[in-house]
Protein backbone atom coordinates (compact mmCIF):
# COMPACT_ATOMS: atom_id res chain seq x y z
CA UNK A 1 0.00 0.00 0.00
CA UNK A 2 3.01 2.36 -0.83
CA UNK A 3 0.56 4.39 -3.63
CA UNK A 4 -1.77 5.51 -0.32
CA UNK A 5 0.77 7.80 1.31
CA UNK A 6 1.34 10.09 -1.35
CA UNK A 7 -2.79 10.31 -1.38
CA UNK A 8 -2.23 11.44 2.70
CA UNK A 9 0.66 14.01 1.17
CA UNK A 10 -2.14 15.71 -1.30
CA UNK A 11 -4.60 15.89 0.95
CA UNK A 12 -2.28 17.55 3.17
CA UNK A 13 -1.37 19.76 0.61
CA UNK A 14 -4.50 20.31 -0.11
CA UNK A 15 -5.54 21.21 2.89
CA UNK A 16 -2.28 24.04 4.01
CA UNK A 17 -3.19 25.37 0.69
CA UNK A 18 -6.61 25.96 1.82
CA UNK A 19 -5.61 27.01 4.90
CA UNK A 20 -2.85 29.53 4.13
CA UNK A 21 -5.01 30.85 1.13
CA UNK A 22 -7.95 31.77 3.55
CA UNK A 23 -5.58 33.39 5.89
CA UNK A 24 -4.03 35.36 2.66
CA UNK A 25 -7.48 36.18 1.54
CA UNK A 26 -8.58 37.30 4.67
CA UNK A 27 -5.63 39.75 5.38
CA UNK A 28 -6.43 41.15 1.79
CA UNK A 29 -9.69 41.89 3.03
CA UNK A 30 -8.44 43.54 5.80
CA UNK A 31 -5.61 45.56 4.11
CA UNK A 32 -8.59 46.76 1.69
CA UNK A 33 -10.64 47.88 4.76
CA UNK A 34 -7.69 49.44 6.53
CA UNK A 35 -4.70 50.03 4.71
CA UNK A 36 -3.34 52.19 7.71
CA UNK A 37 -3.06 48.75 9.53
CA UNK A 38 -1.42 46.81 6.99
CA UNK A 39 1.96 46.19 8.95
CA UNK A 40 0.64 44.43 11.73
CA UNK A 41 -1.60 42.59 9.50
CA UNK A 42 0.97 41.14 7.26
CA UNK A 43 2.81 40.25 11.23
CA UNK A 44 -0.25 38.86 12.62
CA UNK A 45 -0.64 36.81 8.86
CA UNK A 46 3.02 35.50 8.24
CA UNK A 47 2.69 34.02 11.91
CA UNK A 48 -0.70 32.09 10.97
CA UNK A 49 0.54 30.81 7.80
CA UNK A 50 3.48 29.73 9.17
CA UNK A 51 1.97 27.59 11.97
CA UNK A 52 -0.26 25.73 9.17
CA UNK A 53 2.81 25.41 7.22
CA UNK A 54 4.47 23.96 10.52
CA UNK A 55 1.78 21.59 10.74
CA UNK A 56 1.27 20.84 7.20
CA UNK A 57 5.59 19.89 7.23
CA UNK A 58 4.87 17.78 9.97
CA UNK A 59 2.17 15.55 8.63
CA UNK A 60 4.18 15.27 5.54
CA UNK A 61 7.18 13.97 6.81
CA UNK A 62 4.72 11.36 8.77
CA UNK A 63 2.73 10.43 5.29
CA UNK B 1 27.38 12.96 -13.40
CA UNK B 2 26.89 13.80 -17.02
CA UNK B 3 29.27 11.68 -18.67
CA UNK B 4 27.84 8.51 -18.57
CA UNK B 5 29.18 5.61 -17.05
CA UNK B 6 30.27 3.03 -20.01
CA UNK B 7 30.98 -0.21 -17.92
CA UNK B 8 27.59 0.45 -15.73
CA UNK B 9 25.72 1.06 -19.47
CA UNK B 10 27.20 -2.11 -21.25
CA UNK B 11 26.57 -4.78 -18.42
CA UNK B 12 23.11 -2.91 -17.89
CA UNK B 13 22.68 -3.58 -21.35
CA UNK B 14 23.84 -7.10 -21.29
CA UNK B 15 21.86 -7.64 -18.56
CA UNK B 16 18.58 -6.71 -20.33
CA UNK B 17 19.21 -8.44 -23.08
CA UNK B 18 19.82 -11.46 -21.04
CA UNK B 19 16.52 -11.03 -20.09
CA UNK B 20 14.53 -10.68 -22.61
CA UNK B 21 15.77 -13.60 -24.26
CA UNK B 22 15.04 -15.47 -21.79
CA UNK B 23 11.75 -14.56 -21.07
CA UNK B 24 11.13 -14.63 -25.15
CA UNK B 25 9.77 -11.20 -25.64
CA UNK B 26 8.09 -9.78 -28.48
CA UNK B 27 10.25 -7.37 -31.04
CA UNK B 28 8.26 -4.18 -29.55
CA UNK B 29 9.23 -4.91 -25.84
CA UNK B 30 12.52 -5.94 -26.59
CA UNK B 31 13.55 -2.61 -28.35
CA UNK B 32 11.80 -0.90 -25.19
CA UNK B 33 13.58 -2.39 -22.63
CA UNK B 34 16.62 -1.55 -24.58
CA UNK B 35 15.78 2.12 -24.25
CA UNK B 36 14.81 2.50 -21.03
CA UNK B 37 17.69 1.36 -19.00
CA UNK B 38 20.15 4.13 -20.17
CA UNK B 39 17.02 7.01 -18.96
CA UNK B 40 16.60 5.03 -15.82
CA UNK B 41 19.80 5.40 -15.29
CA UNK B 42 20.13 9.12 -15.46
CA UNK B 43 16.97 9.08 -13.73
CA UNK B 44 17.95 7.49 -10.36
CA UNK B 45 21.59 9.46 -10.91
CA UNK B 46 19.77 12.25 -10.88
CA UNK B 47 17.83 11.35 -7.49
CA UNK B 48 21.20 9.83 -6.42
CA UNK B 49 22.82 13.24 -6.81
CA UNK B 50 20.17 15.23 -5.22
CA UNK B 51 20.19 12.79 -2.18
CA UNK B 52 23.74 13.54 -2.09
CA UNK B 53 23.40 17.06 -1.86
CA UNK B 54 21.07 17.08 1.15
CA UNK B 55 23.75 15.01 3.01
CA UNK B 56 26.37 16.67 5.26
CA UNK B 57 30.08 15.31 3.64
CA UNK B 58 33.78 14.70 4.53
CA UNK B 59 34.81 17.02 1.91
CA UNK B 60 34.01 20.06 -0.02
CA UNK B 61 33.48 18.74 -3.38
CA UNK B 62 32.56 21.55 -5.95
CA UNK B 63 31.99 19.28 -8.79
CA UNK B 64 32.48 15.25 -10.59
CA UNK B 65 33.06 13.53 -12.98
CA UNK B 66 32.87 10.26 -14.48
CA UNK B 67 36.02 9.59 -17.42
CA UNK B 68 35.71 7.41 -20.38
CA UNK B 69 37.19 4.66 -18.80
CA UNK B 70 35.02 4.75 -15.69
CA UNK B 71 37.05 6.64 -12.95
CA UNK B 72 35.66 9.14 -10.59
CA UNK B 73 37.05 12.44 -10.33
CA UNK B 74 36.16 15.24 -7.90
CA UNK B 75 37.00 18.86 -7.71
CA UNK B 76 37.37 18.70 -4.12
CA UNK B 77 39.08 20.05 -0.81
CA UNK B 78 39.24 17.19 2.02
CA UNK B 79 38.50 18.61 5.31
CA UNK B 80 39.99 17.19 8.71
CA UNK B 81 38.30 14.10 10.25
CA UNK B 82 37.88 13.87 13.97
CA UNK B 83 37.08 10.60 15.99
CA UNK B 84 36.81 9.21 19.05
CA UNK B 85 37.53 5.44 19.64
CA UNK B 86 39.59 4.57 22.32
CA UNK B 87 41.17 7.55 21.82
CA UNK B 88 41.38 10.62 19.71
CA UNK B 89 42.27 10.33 16.13
CA UNK B 90 42.36 12.95 13.70
CA UNK B 91 42.96 12.41 10.04
CA UNK B 92 42.70 14.21 6.62
CA UNK B 93 39.43 12.39 4.29
CA UNK B 94 41.36 12.91 1.97
CA UNK B 95 42.31 9.13 2.83
CA UNK B 96 38.55 8.02 2.51
CA UNK B 97 38.64 8.45 -0.92
CA UNK B 98 35.24 9.68 -1.46
CA UNK B 99 34.31 6.50 0.50
CA UNK B 100 36.17 4.43 -2.46
CA UNK B 101 39.10 3.30 -0.05
CA UNK B 102 39.20 1.89 3.77
CA UNK B 103 41.27 4.49 5.62
CA UNK B 104 43.96 3.14 7.97
CA UNK B 105 44.72 4.86 11.21
CA UNK B 106 46.39 3.33 13.92
CA UNK B 107 46.06 -0.31 13.00
CA UNK B 108 42.31 0.27 12.72
CA UNK B 109 40.33 0.56 9.87
CA UNK B 110 37.38 2.96 9.11
CA UNK B 111 34.90 3.10 6.10
CA UNK B 112 32.74 5.52 4.86
CA UNK B 113 29.10 4.18 4.15
CA UNK B 114 25.79 6.31 3.39
CA UNK B 115 28.24 9.20 4.54
CA UNK B 116 28.83 7.40 7.56
CA UNK B 117 32.02 6.44 8.87
CA UNK B 118 32.12 2.99 10.29
CA UNK B 119 34.52 0.76 11.72
CA UNK B 120 35.82 -2.10 9.99
CA UNK B 121 38.68 -4.24 9.41
CA UNK B 122 41.09 -4.26 6.42
CA UNK B 123 38.84 -5.39 3.58
CA UNK B 124 36.21 -2.57 4.29
CA UNK B 125 33.28 -4.96 5.21
CA UNK B 126 30.11 -4.19 6.54
CA UNK B 127 27.84 -6.43 8.02
CA UNK B 128 24.30 -5.82 7.97
CA UNK B 129 21.31 -6.78 9.96
CA UNK B 130 17.94 -8.18 8.05
CA UNK B 131 16.99 -4.77 7.53
CA UNK B 132 19.95 -3.71 5.64
CA UNK B 133 21.02 -1.83 8.05
CA UNK B 134 24.85 -2.10 9.13
CA UNK B 135 25.84 -3.43 12.19
CA UNK B 136 29.67 -2.17 12.14
CA UNK B 137 30.62 -0.45 15.42
CA UNK B 138 30.22 3.61 14.60
CA UNK B 139 33.29 5.74 16.14
CA UNK B 140 31.92 8.88 17.88
CA UNK B 141 32.25 11.11 15.28
CA UNK B 142 33.34 14.82 15.66
CA UNK B 143 34.55 15.84 12.46
CA UNK B 144 35.48 19.05 10.67
CA UNK B 145 32.91 18.98 7.63
CA UNK B 146 30.98 20.75 5.18
CA UNK B 147 28.35 21.85 7.69
CA UNK B 148 30.79 23.08 10.25
CA UNK B 149 33.37 24.38 8.11
CA UNK B 150 30.46 27.21 6.72
CA UNK B 151 28.79 27.83 9.98
CA UNK B 152 32.60 28.28 11.19
CA UNK B 153 32.96 30.47 7.82
CA UNK B 154 29.46 32.17 8.33
CA UNK B 155 30.40 32.85 12.37
CA UNK B 156 33.80 34.62 11.61
CA UNK B 157 32.15 36.46 8.75
CA UNK B 158 29.38 37.54 11.41
CA UNK B 159 31.55 38.71 14.10
CA UNK B 160 34.24 41.09 11.84
CA UNK B 161 31.21 42.78 10.21
CA UNK B 162 29.02 43.14 13.37
CA UNK B 163 32.52 44.35 14.88
CA UNK B 164 33.28 46.84 12.64
CA UNK B 165 29.82 48.32 12.26
CA UNK B 166 29.62 48.86 15.84
CA UNK B 167 33.21 50.70 16.25
CA UNK B 168 31.77 53.10 13.41
CA UNK B 169 29.47 54.63 15.26
CA UNK B 170 31.42 55.66 18.52
CA UNK B 171 32.03 59.32 17.90
CA UNK B 172 29.29 60.09 14.81
CA UNK B 173 25.74 58.13 14.94
CA UNK B 174 26.14 58.22 11.25
CA UNK B 175 25.95 54.78 9.97
CA UNK B 176 28.86 53.73 7.31
CA UNK B 177 29.99 51.41 4.71
CA UNK B 178 27.82 47.90 5.92
CA UNK B 179 25.99 50.21 8.88
CA UNK B 180 23.91 51.81 5.92
CA UNK B 181 22.48 48.78 4.78
CA UNK B 182 21.81 46.84 7.58
CA UNK B 183 21.06 49.35 10.16
CA UNK B 184 17.15 49.27 8.51
CA UNK B 185 17.08 45.91 8.87
CA UNK B 186 18.12 46.10 12.77
CA UNK B 187 16.20 48.60 13.69
CA UNK B 188 13.33 46.61 12.22
CA UNK B 189 14.04 43.52 14.00
CA UNK B 190 13.95 45.97 17.28
CA UNK B 191 11.00 48.37 17.02
CA UNK B 192 8.82 45.42 15.11
CA UNK B 193 9.99 42.17 15.97
CA UNK B 194 11.61 42.44 19.53
CA UNK B 195 9.25 45.54 21.34
CA UNK B 196 5.93 44.54 20.52
CA UNK B 197 6.54 41.00 21.54
CA UNK B 198 8.75 41.38 24.36
CA UNK B 199 7.58 44.12 25.66
CA UNK B 200 9.47 47.91 26.11
CA UNK B 201 11.34 46.99 29.77
CA UNK B 202 12.71 43.83 29.09
CA UNK B 203 13.43 43.19 25.07
CA UNK B 204 16.75 44.38 25.46
CA UNK B 205 18.59 41.29 27.11
CA UNK B 206 16.71 39.54 24.03
CA UNK B 207 18.11 41.67 21.16
CA UNK B 208 21.59 39.56 21.02
CA UNK B 209 20.07 36.36 20.37
CA UNK B 210 17.75 37.81 18.05
CA UNK B 211 19.55 39.66 15.59
CA UNK B 212 22.12 36.50 16.13
CA UNK B 213 19.89 34.26 14.73
CA UNK B 214 18.49 36.29 12.03
CA UNK B 215 21.43 37.34 10.71
CA UNK B 216 22.91 33.36 10.57
CA UNK B 217 19.83 32.19 9.61
CA UNK B 218 19.38 34.30 6.51
CA UNK B 219 23.36 34.54 5.62
CA UNK B 220 23.42 31.01 5.94
CA UNK B 221 20.06 30.46 3.85
CA UNK B 222 21.58 32.59 0.80
CA UNK B 223 24.74 30.89 0.70
CA UNK B 224 22.58 27.61 0.27
CA UNK B 225 21.41 29.41 -3.07
CA UNK B 226 24.81 29.66 -4.58
CA UNK B 227 26.59 27.07 -6.39
CA UNK B 228 29.03 26.28 -3.81
CA UNK B 229 26.52 23.37 -2.84
CA UNK B 230 26.10 24.82 0.82
CA UNK B 231 23.01 23.41 2.63
CA UNK B 232 23.68 24.17 6.60
CA UNK B 233 19.89 24.48 7.47
CA UNK B 234 18.88 21.81 5.76
CA UNK B 235 20.40 19.90 8.11
CA UNK B 236 18.18 18.81 10.86
CA UNK B 237 21.05 18.90 13.54
CA UNK B 238 21.41 22.83 12.70
CA UNK B 239 17.89 23.92 13.03
CA UNK B 240 17.75 21.32 16.31
CA UNK B 241 20.36 23.21 18.47
CA UNK B 242 18.88 26.82 16.94
CA UNK B 243 15.87 25.62 18.18
CA UNK B 244 16.96 24.15 21.21
CA UNK B 245 18.84 27.50 22.18
CA UNK B 246 15.28 29.35 22.14
CA UNK B 247 13.90 26.45 24.48
CA UNK B 248 16.48 26.84 26.96
CA UNK B 249 16.32 30.90 26.81
CA UNK B 250 12.41 30.59 26.87
CA UNK B 251 12.46 28.18 29.82
CA UNK B 252 15.41 29.90 31.88
CA UNK B 253 14.53 33.14 31.63
CA UNK B 254 10.18 32.52 32.12
CA UNK B 255 8.79 34.20 35.27
CA UNK B 256 6.43 32.67 37.83
CA UNK B 257 3.54 34.01 35.51
CA UNK B 258 4.95 31.51 33.12
CA UNK B 259 4.99 28.72 34.65
CA UNK B 260 1.53 29.11 36.02
CA UNK B 261 -0.03 29.44 33.10
CA UNK B 262 1.22 26.17 32.26
CA UNK B 263 0.21 24.26 35.57
CA UNK B 264 -2.26 25.93 37.14
CA UNK B 265 -4.43 28.30 34.71
CA UNK B 266 -5.93 30.92 35.97
CA UNK B 267 -9.40 32.06 35.93
CA UNK B 268 -10.35 28.38 34.34
CA UNK B 269 -12.70 25.79 36.64
CA UNK B 270 -10.64 23.44 38.19
CA UNK B 271 -11.15 20.39 36.06
CA UNK B 272 -9.97 21.91 32.88
CA UNK B 273 -6.91 23.20 35.11
CA UNK B 274 -6.42 19.45 35.44
CA UNK B 275 -6.85 19.02 31.82
CA UNK B 276 -5.08 22.00 30.52
CA UNK B 277 -1.89 21.09 32.18
CA UNK B 278 -0.47 18.32 30.55
CA UNK B 279 -1.64 20.22 27.16
CA UNK B 280 0.04 23.16 27.87
CA UNK B 281 3.37 21.37 29.23
CA UNK B 282 3.64 19.09 25.89
CA UNK B 283 2.92 22.48 23.75
CA UNK B 284 6.57 23.97 25.23
CA UNK B 285 7.98 20.74 23.45
CA UNK B 286 5.63 21.71 20.73
CA UNK B 287 6.52 25.43 19.79
CA UNK B 288 10.51 24.30 19.65
CA UNK B 289 10.19 21.06 17.32
CA UNK B 290 8.07 22.77 15.13
CA UNK B 291 10.36 25.96 14.91
CA UNK B 292 12.82 23.12 14.18
CA UNK B 293 10.63 20.89 11.53
CA UNK B 294 9.35 24.33 9.80
CA UNK B 295 13.03 25.85 9.20
CA UNK B 296 14.33 22.38 7.84
CA UNK B 297 11.93 21.39 5.61
CA UNK B 298 11.28 24.68 4.05
CA UNK B 299 14.92 24.82 3.10
CA UNK B 300 15.52 21.38 2.13
CA UNK B 301 11.92 20.82 -0.16
CA UNK B 302 13.36 24.21 -1.89
CA UNK B 303 16.78 22.59 -2.64
CA UNK B 304 14.66 18.93 -3.56
CA UNK B 305 12.57 21.40 -6.10
CA UNK B 306 15.23 23.62 -7.51
CA UNK B 307 18.01 20.88 -8.15
CA UNK B 308 14.79 18.22 -9.67
CA UNK B 309 13.86 21.12 -12.02
CA UNK B 310 17.60 21.69 -13.15
CA UNK B 311 17.68 17.36 -13.52
CA UNK B 312 14.45 18.19 -15.94
CA UNK B 313 17.10 19.79 -18.35
CA UNK B 314 19.23 15.95 -18.28
CA UNK B 315 15.93 13.84 -18.55
CA UNK B 316 14.45 16.04 -22.03
CA UNK B 317 17.61 16.07 -24.31
CA UNK B 318 15.72 17.79 -26.39
CA UNK B 319 15.76 21.80 -27.31
CA UNK B 320 12.91 22.32 -24.98
CA UNK B 321 14.67 21.13 -21.88
CA UNK B 322 16.86 23.69 -21.05
CA UNK B 323 14.94 26.94 -21.87
CA UNK B 324 12.09 25.22 -19.39
CA UNK B 325 14.49 24.46 -16.75
CA UNK B 326 16.33 27.16 -17.01
CA UNK B 327 13.49 29.84 -17.06
CA UNK B 328 11.74 27.54 -13.70
CA UNK B 329 14.82 27.39 -12.05
CA UNK B 330 14.94 31.41 -12.39
CA UNK B 331 11.71 31.93 -10.97
CA UNK B 332 12.27 29.43 -8.20
CA UNK B 333 15.80 30.59 -7.41
CA UNK B 334 14.30 34.32 -6.87
CA UNK B 335 11.44 32.34 -4.75
CA UNK B 336 14.04 30.80 -2.71
CA UNK B 337 15.51 35.19 -2.23
CA UNK B 338 12.24 35.21 -0.83
CA UNK B 339 11.91 32.07 1.43
CA UNK B 340 15.50 32.48 2.95
CA UNK B 341 14.67 35.85 4.55
CA UNK B 342 11.06 34.98 5.46
CA UNK B 343 12.11 31.81 7.15
CA UNK B 344 15.15 33.80 8.99
CA UNK B 345 12.42 36.58 10.03
CA UNK B 346 9.84 33.80 10.92
CA UNK B 347 12.47 31.74 13.02
CA UNK B 348 12.95 35.38 14.77
CA UNK B 349 9.64 36.52 15.48
CA UNK B 350 8.62 33.28 16.86
CA UNK B 351 11.51 33.29 19.22
CA UNK B 352 10.48 36.55 20.13
CA UNK B 353 7.12 35.77 20.70
CA UNK B 354 7.94 32.74 22.89
CA UNK B 355 10.24 35.01 24.83
CA UNK B 356 7.38 37.85 25.09
CA UNK B 357 5.45 34.71 26.81
CA UNK B 358 8.13 33.93 29.38
CA UNK B 359 8.33 37.18 30.46
CA UNK B 360 4.77 38.39 30.70
CA UNK B 361 3.36 39.94 33.60
CA UNK B 362 -0.21 39.15 35.08
CA UNK B 363 -1.40 42.84 34.71
CA UNK B 364 0.32 43.13 31.09
CA UNK B 365 -3.15 41.98 29.35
Amino acid sequence: MTGLNFVGAGLIVIGAGLGIGRIGGSAMDAIARQPEASGKIQTAMLIAAALIEGIGFAALFAA
Amino acid sequence: MHRINLVKILSLLLLTVTISVNAQHDASTKAHEETTPQEKDLKTEIKEYIAHHLLDSYDFTLFSWTTDAGEHKYFSAPLPVIIYDGGLKIFSSSKFHHGETVAEVDGNYYKLYHNKIYKTDAEGTISYDEEHHPTNAKPLDFSITKNVVFIIIVAVLMFFMFTRMAKSYKGNLMPKGMGRMLEPIILYIRDDIAIPNIGEKKYKKYMGYLLTVFFFVWIINLLGLTPLGVNVTNNIAVTLALALITYFLTTFTANKNYWKHIFWMPDVPVLMKIILAPIELLGTFIKPFALMIRLYANITAGHIVLMSIIGLMFVFKSWIGSPLSFGLAFALALLELLVAALQAYIFTMLSALYFGMAVEEHDDH
